[in-house]
């Protein structure tokens, strides 16, 4: 009994277990048939869909049972505006609207000449102090830190002088422009970057990239992307790197950061813009503030991940070699922990260009408001083209980030000059040669509209003749599917009584894992329940289980066959990473050319985005199988599919079904942003409280989806590390 | 003052397990609490060694015994639980943070296992890293480090990374960095246990080279016995956290005072092991010399043909100087132990 608490059941029981967990439930379904259960165990109340807040003081119907959302309300109005936390938000909003604007004005010219704002000020003075005391000590600190912020305040009031000037000769709205760098320029820099860090075929990619945005008129929106990137970027791998060596020096850090981090990245995407917009208002700056917190975590992580890798031998030999705190840190463990400090810059941007993409629903600009825009008026055409940018640009910054966290440095120290900086004067060479070239040929600095093609008209007869001669066939097998398979597994978990659910969840809980995994995961149903969110809730569950039912049993199956042959597993490992670079909206858009916008395009965007770790898991799992045990089985006489069946998958069981968790993940996020074309889940809800800026209501609803997202990791990844340690593959 | 002990250690606890430091423990016994809680585990129990200027003494346990952290004990890498450690006369467990950093900046070096080189730096800039630490200009580090790359044999190699080392190599860099500060003091943690075997006997010659130029106060750790007697001044035999045995190669070998220090000793093939110098015995009244003497650091095997045919006994030099007498009993005794034991 003690040993069920503690750890759930010992693994030759477990069978017995969850089908004494189903018999339980059959036995409520039972009685609900029959007519015997009381109302007070089947069905929730319901939170009103029509409630909203009224500004009118007309009474407002909630239904709920506890209305979680007025409390998370009155928190945050109290936050707000009794402790200032709103000064302090408009403050934040003010500095990075500003950043933003500063490289706003160097891709695409724009006011203000070089009116750093004050953030980034004080973020360099503090940064570069720190340098300065980790290589040298207090007084260089001083002095570098010193003579940043003199040169601070001097362009402060140099800046404020010149804008002066330019007041009394052009008037107070004829601010000094600069010109941005011209887009033959910016290309020329790809070209040069794609170069150095990878070879001839990453510069033609990155060139080609820019090229391509360039011709076809979408250089504007790619740049000013490129600006919220540049603004994101950075000051999340920088409060990612704080945030990793805190946790990763004081235990007491990382048990306050872990769960916090477990719920940001399960949280859906939208979920984070509601409560960002209260505090920071509409537009492009709280874009880049709903990122950099989406980015934050995985930097976080992988910081810590690094440092804890770091070899105890080498942080011995630092202390040995008399390195104080500082020294160690800064010269041995960073260091040391570069490749995944590195990993981590890069799915810093990955993270930052899908969130980027989605704040478009906030009025972050740039490719995806442009993609949005003509989605919401169904000129596909158009949105493909903007879609093929989008995933361009994300394998161009995937592959650079990764090229340059996989560079190894070369000794360079003794080189000549020109060689040593060759990098840094070819690519002042380009700015300098293309602007000079731009003001001879003014359509190097700008694309000129007549200069931009588009094939979207062929983008549109394409889907139109797709419509056209598949109509019957996409219709019949839209009908087929909807009414005999999707309506009945819904109406099937809306059947269910909730009690019945939530024996479901807790009793597989404390088979896998106690007591503890029980109350856990009962407790997050709980608070949907007592949310009055739990038919939306169900209605979410069944488009998540059936899209990863799907995935698995497309994505499994084609993992083993592509693990089969070494070079297809890595083809294949190769084409999962890459659809992986790609935002999650973009997965929209081929499932609206072919089946419009409904619910069953939904899940198959869902599936199509989901079914990338079951393949990629898969793969993985089988291909890290011992070669050893391989060749032993083999000696022994298995055929190739005795291995595959006696061997390969059960050693290989933790790793796929921690890669059907990550399928689980996948699908909760997408399920959301599903909802964009169509469905009656809490993504539609999530919506609705974005558009009504009601913070309670969205963080609920977020919370709904994260705690349901988060039961089913623990139990899977409970059960995974438990059949390792047992498979002794730790 | 050379009297003194440049390495000692009281009755030193490292017991994984209890709270951070806890030198002074009010009254109760740590040997009573580890018997009393099974949670804790003693790494390092109750020794007491003293190294001596110049000496090298080599700790020997097999995997487990608590020799690696015994070192890092000494050299305060780990918080011991309980007893001292004194660096010629100094407790440096009471040290402060910023003592303790000069003391390893300018009188400490350590060899490590898997070498600990910093992968982000060439061998040169690895070589320099404690001299930088130190705040030494670039001119003089780059210097110093070039010589110590001279030193380990290295020339050529200042701007390779690590990575494109091999093992052999990789140790000599780890070497010349725990020299570059010219410490007194140089504890080595297994330094050639990665190593293949013969690029392990050459590393021990080199080891020994280097010993006879730098004459440090070495505490050097493995788990291959052969390599203690090769080495060593003294040896210390670790289990289980305790010393069994401290003493010479040859006390060790010809008087095994435990029997787990037996078992390592049983199977010593000792005419290949011990040299003259382990076994000879001071000129006695009346001893009269052959012509021809031996070297003390003969192996007996070399020179047992000799020894065995000669009937008067054979004086033993070193560096030109006679320090002892080999007679053929010596060797009979090393070549036959138990015959020679039953006989007595």
């Amino acid at each position: 009994m003690k040993q069920l608490l503690l750890h759930g059941l010992p693994s030759d029981k477990r069978l017995k277990g969850v089908l004494s967990v189903l018999g339980l439930v059959g036995l409520f379904l039972l009685l609900k048939a029959f007519g015997l259960l009381p109302q007070f165990l089947d069905e929730l109340p319901q939170h009103l869909e029509t409630s909203s807040i009224d500004n009118q003081g007309n009474d407002i119907v909630y239904t709920e049972l506890v209305p979680f959302d007025l409390y998370l309300n009155s928190f945050f109005d109290f936050i707000r505006y009794e402790m200032g936390i709103d000064t302090v938000s408009r403050f934040i909003s003010k500095q990075i609207k500003e950043l933003i604007t500063v490289f706003n004005s160097l891709l695409l010219g724009g006011r203000l000449a070089f009116g750093f704002s004050g953030l980034l000020w004080a973020a360099l003075v503090i940064g570069v102090g720190f340098a300065g005391y980790a290589v040298k000590g207090w007084k260089t600190a001083l002095l570098v830190g010193g003579s940043v912020l003199a040169l601070a305040l001097f362009s402060g009031t140099a800046q404020e002088a010149m804008n002066s000037v330019s007041d009394t000769l052009f008037g107070t709205h004829k601010r000094l422009k600069i010109s941005g760098l011209p887009w033959v320029g910016i290309t020329a820099i790809a070209f040069i970057l794609g170069y150095f860090l990878k070879g001839w075929k990453m510069a033609l990619l990155a060139a080609g990239t820019l090229g391509y945005v360039a011709v076809f008129g979408m250089w504007k929106y790619t740049m000013e992307t490129m600006a919220l990137l540049m603004a994101a970027v950075p000051i999340s791998i920088i409060i990612g790197l704080v945030l990793g060596i805190m946790a990763y020096r004081r235990k007491s850090v990382e048990r306050a950061l872990l769960p916090i981090m477990n719920i940001a990245q399960t949280l859906p995407h939208f979920a984070y813009l509601v409560p960002v917009v209260v505090f920071f208002g509409i537009g492009y700056q709280t874009g880049v503030i709903a990122t950099i917190i989406f980015a934050v975590p995985p930097m976080v992580r992988l910081t810590m991940l690094g440092l804890q890798k770091v070899p105890k031998e080498i942080v011995d030999a630092g202390r040995m070699s008399g390195c104080s705190k500082m020294q160690l840190l800064f010269r041995v463990q960073l260091p040391t922990a570069r490749n995944e400090i590195m990993l981590g810059v890069n799915q810093v941007i990955m993270q930052c260009l899908a969130m980027v993409v989605i704040a478009a629903f906030i009025g972050a600009s740039g490719l995806g408001y442009r993609l949005l825009f003509k989605l919401q008026s169904l000129k596909l055409g158009q949105s493909v083209e903007i879609g093929i940018a989008i995933v361009l640009l994300a394998i161009v910054l995937d592959r650079l980030s990764y090229a340059w966290a996989e560079k190894t440095r070369d000794y360079t120290a003794d080189k000549p000059f020109l060689q040593r900086y060759r990098f840094g004067l070819f690519v002042i060479g380009a700015v300098i040669m293309s602007v000079l070239l731009a003001k001879i040929w003014p359509s190097l600095n700008e694309m000129p509209k007549d200069g931009t093609v588009t094939y979207y008209k062929s983008w549109d007869a394409l889907i139109d003749f797709i419509v056209i001669y598949f109509d019957a066939p996409l219709d019949a097998f839209k009908g087929f599917m909807v009414l005999h398979v999707l309506t009945p597994l819904r109406d099937a978990l809306l059947y269910m009584p909730y009690v019945a659910v939530m024996i479901l969840i807790g009793g597989l809980g404390l088979v896998l894992g106690g007591l503890y995994s029980a109350a856990l995961t009962v407790s997050f149903f709980i608070f949907i329940a007592l949310a009055g969110w739990w038919d939306k809730a169900m209605i979410t569950a069944y488009m998540v289980l059936f899209a990863v039912l799907i995935c698995v049993v497309i994505g499994v199956p084609l993992g083993i066959w592509a693990s089969r042959n070494e070079r297809r597993a890595a083809r294949v490992l190769t084409w999962c990473d890459t659809f992986q670079t790609f935002p999650s909206f973009i997965y929209l858009l081929p499932v609206i050319m072919l089946f419009q916008v409904n619910d069953l395009s939904a899940i198959i965007s869902v599936i199509v985005y989901a079914m990338i770790p079951a393949i990629r898991y898969t793969v993985e799992g089988l291909k890290n199988v011992p070669a050893e045990l391989h060749e032993a089985v083999t000696m022994a006489g298995c055929s190739r599919r005795q291995r595959l069946v006696q061997l390969e998958l059960p050693v290989a069981m933790p790793h796929i079904m921690l890669g059907i968790n990550q399928t689980t993940m996948f699908a909760f996020s997408m399920v959301i942003i599903a909802a964009f074309i169509g469905t009656i889940d809490l993504g539609q809800q999530i919506f609705k409280a974005l558009s009504e800026t009601n913070v309670g209501k969205g963080l609920v609803l977020g919370l709904c989806v994260s705690f349901m997202a988060l039961s089913v990791d623990h139990l899977i990844t409970r059960w995974a590390r438990e059949k390792r340690a047992l498979l002794g593959l730790d | 003052m050379s009297d003194t002990p440049v390495i000692s250690c009281k009755s030193l606890y490292k017991v994984f397990g209890l709270d951070d430091v806890a030198l002074e423990r009010g009254g109760q016994d740590i040997e009573q609490m580890i018997e009393a809680n099974p949670a804790l585990v003693p790494a390092v129990r109750d020794v007491t060694l003293d190294v001596a200027k110049g000496e090298i003494l080599v700790v020997m346990g097999l995997s487990g015994s608590g020799k690696s952290t015994l070192v890092r004990c000494l050299s305060r890498l780990h918080e011991s639980s309980s007893g001292e450690v004194l660096i010629e006369g100094e407790n440096i467990l009471k040290m402060k943070e910023k003592e303790l950093i000069e003391l390893r900046r300018n009188k400490m070096g350590m060899v490590f296992q898997s070498f600990g080189l910093l992968p982000h730096r060439t061998v040169l800039e690895n070589i320099a890293f404690p001299l930088q630490m130190r705040g030494m200009k670039a001119k003089d580090y780059v210097q110093r480090a070039r010589d110590m790359i001279t030193l380990v044999d290295l020339d050529g190699k200042e701007n390779n990374f690590p990575r494109e080392l091999s093992g052999g190599q990789q140790q000599r860099v780890g070497i010349a960095r725990s020299l570059a500060v010219e410490p007194d003091i140089w504890f080595l943690d297994e330094p050639f246990s990665a190593l293949d075997p013969l690029i392990r006997r050459e590393m021990q010659d080199e080891f020994l080279r280097l010993q006879s130029m730098l004459n440090k106060t070495i505490v050097f750790i493995t788990h291959d016995f052969d390599e203690a007697l090769r080495l060593s001044d003294r040896i210390a035999v670790m289990k289980d956290g305790r010393v069994e045995q401290v003493g010479t190669p040859q006390e060790i070998v010809m008087d095994p005072q435990t029997d787990y220090v037996r078992k390592f000793t049983n199977d010593v093939p000792r005419e290949k092991i011990l040299m003259a110098r382990s076994i000879m015995e001071p000129q006695a009244e009346g001893d009269e010399l052959a012509d021809r003497p031996v070297q003390h650091d003969d192996v007996i095997n070399t020179i047992a043909e000799y020894v065995l045919g000669q009937p008067l006994a054979v004086p033993v030099l070193r560096d030109g100087n006679m320090v002892g007498v080999l007679h053929p009993k010596h060797v009979l005794e090393v070549l036959f132990p138990t015959q020679a034991q039953a006989a007595e």
